[in-house]
């Protein structure tokens, strides 16, 4: 967790106008305004967090991004951040395609459920996956549309989002993904994290 | 009323244009302080208080002896911590609490002003109210906040001045009235009016008071406060001190029991005339229109960070109106936080005892506070 803080602390420059969407209690964006100069927004669903951050004096708004985000201009934000909540929207397509509107740029983390250990327990043990990333059963998990690594990638490409970075995290190990290796990333990290652009 | 109590008020001597047209000059600002302002002088909260609030925010009131309006929020280590904040709250101009308003005597006619004293806004009370920073030698306030009508204050206030305060925290509040709440106060007002003792206005002058129609009209604004679930809660059917109904128009219910007494004690502290005056500003708030239609545009000059707060229950002022305040905010990039409070206690969530509500506000202050030093 704090190897994907640091990368994501490292995509943005200082000076910017930098939105957390799914910010949960606020932790990610505190670790951000401790380690650059930036100017931080957050939006969060759950009624509990959003009180978290605003009770840490952080700008944020207890909201729905699915609908919320519509609030915000056009490119409003330098750095648009969503990470490992991709996968708990209903439509994930649509809020990717806020993110680019209201961002310039996004950084989007993705909990790979093509990670080895996740096929192995589908494989093996035959009931859904419950690992450090997914840790909740199939029938309370806020997870709603789970994707790989691979699917992410291609999903990129289709809709011709640039990826500026896209980089692999297994336990604290970094890696770059690419088009060559973009299978066995899919297979050996945990975690993908990308920065994308229109 | 409150003819031997030590008010503290402002005179002041810059006429003040009213948005009615007329211009007053020389009048009285009541205000209180809790709390001491320190060297930097950057520790001061200037707090708006709602329809029937007064300057007492904390404390014992001194007119009705009771605690002031905001003490579950204001005091010794509580959410707005006097050991650590210079606390400035004025009676509202219209009010009447030692500020200018229809119970004033008009020195040219030596009557009391009754309806013959000028419509006030809420745009008034602010500027008004923006004198005790030069009394007071304050360049910029820490915070404003209020609720309610103290929260349509906050937004004025930073709206005519911009580099005024570092937070605001408008709560439980609207950024113009709506036809709800405009016709909840007309029916304040026509109760009082309605009332023969009221006079057109003149009974302070003839030596009577339309508490009847003051005190239905506290009853039923006093409805609207509350949630039907908090209500239902707390009184149900439940009988007043009987064991069955009586088959008369007493008041059975407990419900009934407690809105008359709410009635009653308000007639003795409040002037019917200030109750028009001071609902007719509310109803009058508008802050979209003095806009030409644009609500970002009253926040662009504003440096200021935002909290917004509303509450589940408040059907007075719900949740949504609430938004369109941060979703204004949000058009221009504005800082601005927003979180709703689940509460059963409707629209008077915000004076009462509501632990969310009152942890998040202190927590959210003093870590503001403290970036601020940084």
């Amino acid at each position: 967790m704090k190897r994907e803080f640091k990368i994501i602390s490292d995509f943005i420059e200082k000076d910017t106008r930098v939105l957390d969407v799914g910010c949960g209690d606020g932790t990610l964006m505190q670790f951000l305004q401790n380690n650059k100069k930036i100017d931080i927004r957050g939006i969060e669903i759950s009624k509990n967090n959003s009180q978290k951050c605003v009770s840490k004096g952080l700008s944020v708004i207890e909201g729905d991004a699915e609908k919320d985000l519509s609030q915000f201009p056009d490119s409003s934000f330098d750095f648009v951040i969503l990470s490992q909540t991709l996968q708990a929207f209903l439509n994930p397509e649509i809020v990717i395609k806020e993110l680019l509107r209201v961002g310039k740029k996004a950084i989007v983390t993705v909990p790979n459920f093509g990670f080895w250990k996740v096929r192995f327990h589908l494989l093996i043990k035959g009931t859904m996956p419950i690992t450090k990333n997914l840790p909740d059963e199939w029938y309370n998990t806020p997870n709603l549309h789970m994707c790989t690594i691979k699917d992410f990638y291609k999903f990129c490409h289709e809709r011709d989002i640039k990826l500026d970075r896209a980089l692999a995290l297994q336990s604290e190990k970094i890696s770059s993904i690419n088009e060559k290796n973009l299978s066995i990333k899919n297979l050996s990290a945990e975690l993908g994290i990308f920065l994308i652009e229109k | 009323m409150n003819k031997n109590i030590n008010i503290k008020s402002l005179i002041i001597d810059k006429p003040l244009k009213l948005d009615c047209g007329k211009t007053i000059n020389n009048f009285p600002l009541a205000y209180e302080t809790y709390g001491s302002l320190n060297e930097k002088k950057d520790n001061a909260i200037l707090v708006f208080h709602a329809l029937t609030g007064d300057q007492f925010v904390c404390g014992i009131n001194p007119i009705t002896k009771k605690d002031g309006w905001w003490s579950y929020a204001v005091g010794s280590g509580k959410a707005i911590d006097t050991d650590k904040y210079f606390i400035i709250c004025a009676n509202v101009i219209g009010g009447c609490l030692g500020s200018f308003g229809p119970s004033n005597t008009n020195s040219e006619t030596n009557k009391i002003y009754g309806t013959t004293f000028p419509v006030i806004t809420i745009n008034d009370m602010v500027n008004a109210q923006h004198n005790l920073l030069e009394f007071f030698k304050i360049e910029k306030l820490f915070a404003v906040m209020g609720g309610s009508m103290g929260g349509m204050q906050v937004l004025q206030f930073v709206s005519n001045f911009p580099e005024k305060a570092k937070i605001a925290i408008p709560i439980a509040c609207t950024s113009s009235h709506s036809a709800q709440n405009i016709a909840f106060n007309e029916l304040g007002r026509q109760s009082i009016m309605a009332d023969a003792n009221w006079l057109n206005g003149d009974y302070a002058n003839q030596n009577k008071n339309p508490d009847k129609g003051l005190s239905v009209a506290r009853m039923a604004a006093h409805i609207t406060y509350l949630s039907k679930n908090g209500l239902q809660e707390k009184f149900g059917r439940k009988l007043q001190e009987r064991d069955d109904l009586k088959f008369s128009f007493d008041a059975d219910f407990q419900i009934e029991s407690y809105l008359r007494h709410q009635g009653s004690v308000f007639v003795d502290r409040f002037d019917a005339n200030s109750y028009l005056y001071i609902t007719r500003a509310m109803d009058y708030f508008d802050l979209t229109k003095q806009y030409n239609g644009n609500l970002s545009k009253a926040f662009e000059k504003a440096k200021t960070k935002f909290l917004v707060i509303s509450f589940t229950s408040d059907w007075l002022y719900p949740t949504s109106e609430n938004k369109e305040i941060v979703i204004a905010l949000n058009a221009i990039g504005a800082d601005v936080a927003f979180v709703e409070i689940e509460s059963d206690k409707g629209h008077d969530s915000f004076l009462l005892n509501v632990p969310e509500f009152l942890n998040t506000l202190k927590n959210y202050i003093n870590n503001s506070y403290l970036k601020n030093k940084k």
